[in-house]
């Protein structure tokens, strides 16, 4: 496919690792924000044909794995209410909640419905006028301009049954939270492309120049991987710290402003928890007032106090902050597998302990005694959101 | 989750107020909704992601980019002893 095979060329590959090879002089530790990314480092074995100094350690950039405990219990909750069509994209249906998943409930006579684009769920509303339709609205800046869309036309097209529950985060407030964590050590990161094609890259400037971290906004593709890759190397070797840009094919500085502008219109920031990680100031989205009444939380008050229960086998916030492989989990490939999963790293498409599981990266390491487990914030008891 | 696939905008119509389209993805024709990407025509390539296109691909820079990489790739075919060198 155009613009896609390209990006997969295995020669151009190869040379882009080579010349990786011929640039690194010392370790570095190069983050990959996006889950995305992190499947198609594996994929590609990206990460075995990097030389010995680079090492990728993998962000928290999986929108699925870091919706926090309590919310996918009120989706539990919410979706278990006879009055209530809970619609979703796919990959939440089997995160454990406190109790079970998604997939529980619909097996249970739950009406749970997957859809491909928020915008099927006001068509589900439209044809089920007797409930009320609430959508899951999770995802980085990539997915809420699709979400906030389908709020607007709701409210244009006068659709009273329908509301979404809003678990959207953003990018930039976790890098900082990252940055500032004592346990993490990144020395530069490729930053997610299509969050970058939403939000443009304007936004690391500030947070370059404060950490005097380097950041190459990065596609997906081989190519655009082992490119981004490289222009971070170079950085690094040249003790250099900017912002970059090698996935100028779809990312301009300044973004997508029409995306942005109605993302705006919803919604507001707000602090929120990451699943595993934490609190992260104003690292999340909530309805403006405006939108209210498209708000599944105040449309349903009962579901806003759910006392959550977490495993305590998990490390799923060390391995979303990088500190931990997904192997290094001693419940990895054993408590744990995609089949009964412990945490949603495990579970979503972009977890990378589901990229671990899936490409064989089963090799078992012992965790390093110096990194005990530490979340950046306590997750909070009760939902505050 | 942030899947993008590029396709190429094959038809352009309005529904409910927006700019949607019909976008082949290689074979496969979906439709996705353009109101984010004012200036996208019949014949251009977005990336879209959940149903929404989020970017017009700039085909000149995808060119080029790819330009360059081959050019490195010839580089270092004729120049083994450098690309050997420390
Ligand atoms: S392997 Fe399972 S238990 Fe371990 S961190 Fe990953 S999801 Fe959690």
């Amino acid at each position: 496919m155009k613009y896609i095979d390209e990006y997969r060329d295995e020669t151009l590959t190869r040379n882009l690792l080579d010349e990786i090879r011929r640039t690194v002089t010392r370790p570095w530790k190069i983050m990959e924000v996006c889950g995305g990314q992190t499947h198609s480092i594996l994929k590609n074995g990206l990460d075995q044909l990097l030389p010995a100094e680079v090492e990728l350690v993998h962000g928290p950039g999986c929108p699925v794995c870091v919706t926090p405990l309590e919310l996918i219990d009120k989706a539990i909750a919410l979706a278990s209410r006879p009055d209530v069509i809970f619609v979703s994209y796919g990959d939440m249906l089997r995160v454990p909640g406190s109790e079970k998943d998604l997939f529980g409930v619909r097996a249970a006579g739950g009406n749970v419905r997957v859809v491909y684009s928020p915008l099927d769920s006001l068509k589900i509303a439209r044809e089920n006028s007797d409930k009320t339709v609430v959508f899951f609205g999770i995802g980085f800046e990539t997915t809420a301009p699709a979400n906030a869309m389908a709020v607007v036309q709701a409210k244009n097209q006068g659709i009273q049954n329908f509301a979404m529950l809003v678990s959207h985060v953003t990018v930039p407030p976790a890098i900082s939270a990252l940055l500032e964590s004592p346990d993490v050590r990144v020395d530069g990161f490729l930053a997610a492309g299509h969050v970058c094609t939403v939000m443009g890259y304007w936004e690391y400037e500030p947070l370059v120049e404060k950490y005097n971290v380097p950041v190459v906004v990065t596609g997906f593709e081989p190519v655009d991987i082992a490119r981004g890759v490289l222009m971070c190397v170079k950085q690094l070797e040249a003790g250099r710290a900017e912002v970059e840009n090698a996935y100028a094919r779809s990312v301009r500085r300044e973004g997508n402003e029409p995306a942005q502008a109605v993302i705006n219109q919803v919604f507001e920031p707000c602090d929120r928890p990451w699943r595993g990680i934490g609190v992260i100031p104003m690292s999340g989205h909530r309805f403006r007032p405006a939108y209210a009444e498209y708000d599944a939380e105040l449309r349903f008050p009962e579901v806003q106090t759910i006392a959550t229960k977490e495993s305590s086998l998990c490390l799923s916030g060390q391995v979303l902050q990088g500190i931990l492989k997904p192997n290094q989990c001693p419940a990895f490939g054993k408590e744990c597998t995609p089949q009964s999963p412990l945490g949603a790293t495990m579970v979503s498409s972009e977890g990378a302990c589901a990229a671990y599981y899936r490409y064989h990266r089963y090799a078992e390491l012992q965790i390093p005694k110096d990194q005990t487990p530490k979340p950046l914030a306590p997750e909070p008891e009760l939902s505050v959101v | 989750m942030c899947l993008g696939i590029p396709g190429k905008v094959t038809e352009l119509y309005t529904a409910n107020g927006m700019k949607m389209g019909r976008v082949d993805f290689g074979g496969v024709v979906k439709e996705a909704c353009l109101e984010y990407l004012p200036d996208i025509r019949v014949g251009d390539y977005t990336i879209v992601h959940v149903g929404f296109g989020i970017s017009q691909l700039d085909e000149d820079e995808a060119r080029q980019t790819l330009a360059l990489l081959r050019e490195m790739d010839m580089l270092a075919g004729e120049l083994p002893e450098l690309a050997e060198a420390p």
